[in-house]
């Protein structure tokens, strides 16, 4: 029997390497664009660093997606992690509305073509704990200035979607939905002021407040409200949820402030999470040099 | 042989089972806290799930204990009795864990900070009650006590009325918003203490 030598021919010669690559690449985008449209949630984003956030260490991003308070899907902290699937992000619309010159209904994918800034925020609870989020966003003043605010407008509410369908918590009447918070007008526009979109880079989980979302970094993590259909802009002060529940204990402003403890429980330490010790709580959450001045002359035990 | 000391024997076994089998399913919470302790378990603020669950169940087991008599009277199985002591010391014991728990880890020891806590804060200050309460009846719980108090030793362990007011008080004052859970506790113990309002009614 003839030994028929076969000659070893390397793959490199048959398919220049460079054609393998871009063969890879290729099945790589094609890989990625059916998993964006798969889940849209996996979908990087791109955004610009800022200059507003913190070098802090990162809250890990399991913490920052199952430690929520977020009332629509529940009163623990790992519910809204585990019901808020329910919750249907697209199609989703935000109007600007109100004491403006140009009201306007906004298609979600129309917010997310503003351009996006990564903002890595401290986020302190009312509860007494932190995290330290990258954020996704854009100025909420960029938003408000389209609208042209009337000289009238001295306040802005944010309403968040109502639908016990999609949001199982509401189904109870814990609190009086929808959940509606607000912020001063100057505080609205202030530069720090984030509508969210995402955070550690991706699309928000609904847990957290998907598809879009309010930080406000200076004020307890409540007045930062979730879920978000309507901005209005209004001449008098909101009555927030909060404030209707315990009128006591909520007040419109809630800049975080150590010096002022809620009537239940001191404000003066907090745990970041993923922390052992309990570390002080600043003024205004640290970010008092940016924002303190929006309060001169201001009694903030008064206007808590 | 007296006929009482017959269906003593007779029951005996039954309660032999019962009690080591108590006593080992009150350490599962404990047994749970730390195997999920030694796999992460805990969630983002392991702290917070510590103080919550050793609460809890300081709070289950002092209930248990409350419900002891209401179902001596109901099942007429008098021999329930003898479990009451067990539950009350898990109540004790879970107590204790809840309040170093607070100590330690939330407050570090820091005594005026706690001092402050226990005057301004109406719920650190009627859970600091529920275990100032219970401390005598744990000191008091053994049979040479017991005997050492004779009549006297029923009139302080009545404070245990006391301790679950004031432990059902304390869940109240601290919840945010949603009361579901200390409602439920709450009215628990409504029916216990009613069950003996209704039963001194009856025996006037």
């Amino acid at each position: 029997m003839s030994k028929l030598r076969i000659p070893y021919i390397p793959p490199s010669e048959i398919t220049p390497s460079q054609l393998v690559l871009s063969r890879r690449t290729f099945l790589k985008s094609g890989a990625a664009a059916l998993a964006a449209l798969a889940a849209p949630a996996q979908a990087r984003l791109a955004a610009q660093a800022s200059a507003y956030s913190t070098q802090e260490p990162l809250t890990p991003f399991s913490d920052v997606t199952h430690y929520n308070n977020f009332y629509e899907f529940g009163t623990g902290k790992e519910e809204p992690a585990q019901r808020a699937h329910s919750l249907i992000t697209r199609p989703w619309t935000v109007s600007v509305e109100g004491l403006v010159q140009k009201p306007r209904v906004w298609d979600v994918e129309a917010l997310l073509r503003f351009p996006l800034e990564e903002r890595i925020y401290r986020l302190r609870c009312v509860e007494g704990w932190s995290m330290v989020i990258p954020w996704i966003g854009f100025p909420l003043a960029q938003l408000l200035r389209q609208a042209e605010p009337l000289g009238s407008a001295k306040y802005v509410e944010f309403v968040s979607l109502h639908d016990p369908r999609q949001m199982p918590g509401q189904r109870l009447p814990l609190l009086d939905w929808p959940y509606r918070e607000g912020l001063r007008l100057d505080e609205a526009l202030h530069p720090l002021t984030l509508l969210a979109v995402g955070l550690y880079g991706e699309l928000l989980p609904n847990q957290n407040g998907a598809p879009i979302r309010l930080v406000v970094p200076w004020k307890y993590g409540f007045k930062s409200a979730k879920s978000i259909v309507r901005i209005r802009l209004v001449e008098k002060q909101p009555l927030t949820t909060w404030m209707r529940a315990a009128p006591d204990e909520y007040g419109f402003y809630s800049n975080v402030n150590p010096a002022v403890d809620h009537p239940r429980w001191s404000q003066a330490r907090e745990r970041r999470i993923g922390e052992f010790h309990k570390r002080p709580t600043l003024p205004f959450n640290g970010y008092g040099d940016q924002v303190a001045s929006l309060y001169a002359g201001m009694d903030l035990k008064k206007f808590f | 042989m007296g006929r009482a000391s017959r269906t003593e024997s007779v029951r005996r076994p039954r309660l032999a089972w019962l009690k080591p089998f108590l006593f080992l399913f009150a350490l599962l919470p404990l047994a749970r806290l730390v195997w999920l302790a030694r796999g992460q378990g805990l969630g983002a603020n392991p702290v917070e799930y510590v103080t919550h669950s050793t609460g809890t169940w300081a709070l289950v087991w002092l209930l248990a204990t409350l419900a002891v008599t209401p179902l001596r009277w109901l099942s007429g199985r008098n021999e329930l009795v003898r479990l009451r002591r067990m539950l009350g010391l898990f109540a004790f014991f879970y107590a204790s864990l809840h309040l170093l728990t607070y100590l330690w880890w939330d407050q570090f020891f820091d005594w005026n900070e706690i001092a402050r806590d226990v005057i301004k804060r109406p719920f650190i200050t009627a859970g600091a009650s529920a275990y100032l309460l219970m401390l005598p009846l744990a000191l008091t719980s053994t049979q040479a006590m017991m005997r050492q108090l004779g009549r006297h030793w029923q009139r302080l362990h009545r404070l245990v009325y006391g301790v679950g007011i004031a432990a059902v008080l304390h869940y109240f004052w601290l919840v945010k918003k949603d009361l579901s859970q200390p409602l439920l506790y709450g009215a628990i113990l409504s029916l216990l203490l009613a069950a003996r309002v209704m039963h001194w009614l009856r025996s006037k």
